[in-house]
């Protein structure tokens, strides 16, 4: 079964002074796209890092590929692309001269592919890297990546710091590596939006702890926030599969993370009126998400 | 005193619309009496989280319809209308029976042909109940 899954982290953990990561497991399937979306400070640079092998895990283990990462992280650095801000490029080279110098390294380099990102990412190859905007680095480096054509991404935030046009742009060329079925996108992101539209799994993570992962047509199926009108002098009686209940006066919002007919059965033998049944945007999920988790926490 | 409003992202509606329905809503549940003293513009827009123009549309809007009024100086209430309450939750019907006749329109359908099709709705309903 391992070999159709591209990275599987299996109860990772690693301490800090002041941050640990808790036994993290993890499974992305070969051919899909999966946004690792948390707050700053959650633990989705660390994971990252772990999965490439830039860090070792104090304990758990890590597959990407097929192989045991950090152990054969020689040999698959060929095959993954990785971009994330911390990586520098030379300010004083040029894009031509980075593109020739990655060329070297890698032999899998697409020279068509390049040229089309080239112009898809609207980047001149003379000018010098440290004249290059912020939105313009960031593509440089994601161009120096995506033209590997590697088997995996792992993209620690590539959308951080672009503009909507720019943002876009590399959006688009990500979605468009998916109809290569055997190729796979780790990316993660605190920019909801970027990821609802282009991910099939969602992993949401928060201080250090993986909270939820599903593909995302779950994610947005199964979670609901219901409105209801409650009887006069009506507290609200708990319902099952129920994450929050906000109430101000007669009127009152449910939100449920397992939304089913049921729950609508479960309030009308209450005597509520259910007013709306709403969808949740990503967003809604990940903060309604967050702060239950963390409530739990603080109990 | 807390301001809570259920505004939805999901909801396509834009925001100023969202407010006043979440506004007629208090106002027909009874929580909004007449007489009833709004939030200032600034300290809902403050509480929703939204701009301080999208609350005074929707506030301007509500006024048009006769739900709330607003004294210059001391600010909004809900109006003092007789059953108020329940002129809303009809208000809220029709604008439903509106949408379906703009639907049996856009099909072609004649006024006869429509009411004929609403009878055998409320006939399947009556039964449902039985």
């Amino acid at each position: 079964m391992n070999n159709e899954m591209a990275i599987t982290l299996t109860n990772v953990s690693k301490s800090f002074k002041y941050f640990s990561l808790n036994n993290i497991n993890l499974a992305l399937p070969t051919g899909q796209i999966m946004g690792f979306v948390g707050a700053n400070g959650a633990g989705k640079s660390t994971t990252i890092r772990i999965i490439m092998g830039l860090m070792q895990a104090d304990s758990g283990y890590v597959e990407v590929l097929g192989k045991s990462m950090p152990t054969h992280q020689t040999l698959l650095k060929q095959d993954i692309g990785f971009s994330s801000e911390e990586m520098k490029l030379y300010g004083s080279e040029n894009l031509a001269w980075h593109i020739g110098f990655i060329k070297s390294i890698y032999p899998d380099w697409h020279d068509a592919y390049c040229q089309k990102l080239l112009k898809a990412f609207d980047l001149n190859l003379e000018q010098k890297l440290k004249q290059f905007s912020k939105g313009q680095y960031i593509k440089a480096q994601l161009l120096l990546v995506l033209a590997r054509q590697p088997k995996l991404l792992v993209l620690d935030e590539p959308s951080t710091g672009l503009d909507p046009v720019a943002r876009q742009e590399v959006m688009q060329e990500l979605a468009l590596i998916l109809k290569d079925e055997e190729r796979t996108v780790l990316f993660s992101s605190h920019n909801t939006s970027d990821v609802e539209k282009i991910s099939d799994q969602i992993t949401f993570i928060d201080r250090g702890s993986i909270i939820d992962s599903n593909d995302k047509e779950s994610f947005l199926e199964n979670w609901r926030k219901i409105q209801v009108e409650l009887p006069v002098d009506h507290l609200m009686i708990p319902i099952a599969n129920t994450i929050s209940i906000e109430q101000e006066g007669r009127l009152a919002a449910i939100t449920t993370n397992q939304f089913s007919p049921s729950i609508i059965d479960a309030c009308q033998q209450q005597n509520i009126k259910v007013l709306a049944v709403d969808l949740m945007s990503l967003e809604e999920i990940f903060l309604a998400n967050v702060n239950y988790r963390r409530q739990g926490e603080n109990k | 005193m807390t301001i809570k409003l259920f505004l939805s992202q999901t909801d396509t509606r834009p925001m100023y619309l969202q407010i006043m329905a979440q506004i007629r809503q208090k106002v027909m549940v009874g929580d909004w009496k007449a007489g009833y003293q709004l939030p200032s513009i600034r300290e809902m827009a403050a509480a929703v989280g939204v701009s301080v123009i999208t609350v005074k549309r929707a506030y301007l809007e509500l006024e048009r319809e006769n739900v709330i009024y607003t004294q210059q100086g001391r600010g909004s209430f809900i109006a003092e209308a007789d059953e108020l309450s329940n002129q809303l939750r009809f208000a809220e019907l029709d604008e439903k029976i509106q949408q379906v006749l703009s639907a049996a329109q856009q099909l072609g359908l004649s006024s006869a042909d429509t009411l004929e099709r609403m009878n055998v709705q409320l006939t399947l309903a009556d039964k449902l109940k039985k």
